[in-house]
C-alpha cells in the first residue's frame, strides 16, 4: 500500500464485514510516533482466528485464497521499529469486537506516509452510511474530528452518503487540519 | 468555517431534491474495495467516480457504491456498470479513465470499450 490511509480503509473494512454498528478510527501523533486504533463492535474472533490473521494464506474469504489486509499492516508496522496488537471478544459475549492497535515510528526511513486520510473516511460513509463512525486524528496542540452519529441526528432522512453531503463532510474535515498548520 | 448550523441549512436545500430521487432505473456503478482493489487504486477511482457524477449532475441518473473483491484481483481496479440484467466490466481503471466512462458511458451512453475486460489492451 502506497498510503498508510489505504491500510486503515482497508483494516477497517474488516469490521464492516464483521458487522459493526459502531467504528472507531483514531490516530494520535506525538514524540515520533503515530498510534492509529481501530475499533469496532462487530462479531469479533476467536484466539485461534486472530492468531492466524499474520498468515497471508489464511483467510475466511471464498473468492479467492490469500488474505493479505493483516500482513500488509503488519509489515507496514513493523518496518518502522513498529507493532500491531490486535484484542477481539467474540459473540455471544455481549463485550464482542475487535481492536486493533498499530504503532508506527514516524521518523523511521521506512514509515509509509498517513496519505489522504480524508479520502478513506468519506469513503467508509459513502459506502456504509449505516455505521456510526467515529474519527479523532489527535496531535500534541490540535485535535481534528468527526462523529457521524452526530450528523445523522442533524440530517434527519437526508442520507448521509449523498454526494452533496460527503464533499460537505470533506470540507469540513479539510479546514480542521487546516487550522492546525495555521 | 464550517458549522453544523451551515449542514442543517444544506439539509434543507437537499430535502427537495431528495423527494424526486429514486433508485429504479438507475444505472448502478459498483467498485470492488477490497484488499486487491485498494491496493492496487481503487479509492480515488470511487472519489472521481462520484465526484464526476455529482459535477455532471448525474445523480438523479446514477448511483455509485462499493462491493468486496469481485475475484478477479489482477484486473484491479475493477468498475462494473449495471443497466437492468446487462453489465459492463471495466478493468485496470484509473481516476482518469473514470472520468472518461462517465463522460461516454454514464452520460453519453456509449460504452467505453478499450477499458472493458474483453478489450484486446489488457
Amino acid at each position: 500500500m502506497k498510503e498508510l490511509s489505504l491500510n486503515i480503509l482497508d483494516i477497517a473494512m474488516n469490521s464492516v464485514k464483521a458487522g459493526a454498528q459502531h467504528l472507531a478510527i483514531e490516530l494520535a501523533e506525538a514524540d515520533n510516533e503515530l498510534t492509529i486504533t481501530i475499533r469496532d463492535d462487530g462479531c469479533g474472533m476467536s484466539e485461534e482466528v486472530v492468531r492466524r490473521l499474520s498468515d497471508p494464506f489464511y483467510t475466511t474469504r471464498t473468492t479467492r485464497k490469500v488474505g493479505m489486509g493483516v500482513p500488509f499492516y503488519l509489515l507496514a508496522a513493523e518496518q518502522t521499529g513498529g507493532r500491531v496488537h490486535i484484542d477481539s471478544v467474540p459473540a455471544p459475549d455481549p463485550r464482542h469486537g475487535t481492536v486493533v492497535t498499530a504503532v508506527f515510528r514516524t521518523d523511521h526511513i521506512d514509515f509509509t506516509p498517513l496519505g489522504d486520510i480524508i479520502s478513506t473516511v468519506t469513503t467508509l460513509i459513502h459506502g456504509y452510511p449505516d455505521i456510526d463512525l467515529t474519527f479523532i486524528h489527535q496531535f500534541p496542540d490540535h485535535t481534528v474530528r468527526l462523529a457521524t452519529g452526530e450528523l445523522k441526528e442533524m440530517l434527519g432522512d437526508i442520507p448521509i452518503n449523498s454526494l452533496e453531503i460527503l464533499n460537505w463532510i470533506r470540507d469540513y474535515l479539510e479546514e480542521q487540519y487546516s487550522q492546525k498548520e495555521g | 468555517m464550517k458549522t453544523l448550523e451551515e449542514l442543517a441549512q444544506l439539509r434543507e436545500q437537499m430535502k427537495a431534491k431528495m423527494a424526486i430521487r429514486t433508485e429504479e432505473g438507475k444505472l448502478r456503478v459498483v467498485v470492488g474495495m477490497a484488499t486487491c482493489g485498494i491496493a492496487a487504486g481503487a479509492r480515488p477511482v470511487l472519489n472521481t467516480l462520484a465526484e464526476e457524477v455529482s459535477k455532471e449532475n448525474l445523480t438523479d441518473k446514477v448511483s455509485v457504491s462499493q462491493t468486496g473483491c469481485i475475484g478477479i484481483c489482477q484486473f484491479e481496479p475493477v468498475v462494473e456498470v449495471f443497466d437492468g440484467d446487462s453489465k459492463v466490466t471495466y478493468v485496470k481503471m484509473n481516476p482518469d479513465k473514470a472520468k472518461r466512462v462517465v463522460a461516454e458511458h454514464l452520460k453519453g451512453g456509449k460504452v467505453v470499450q478499450e477499458y472493458t475486460i474483453g478489450s484486446s489492451n489488457v
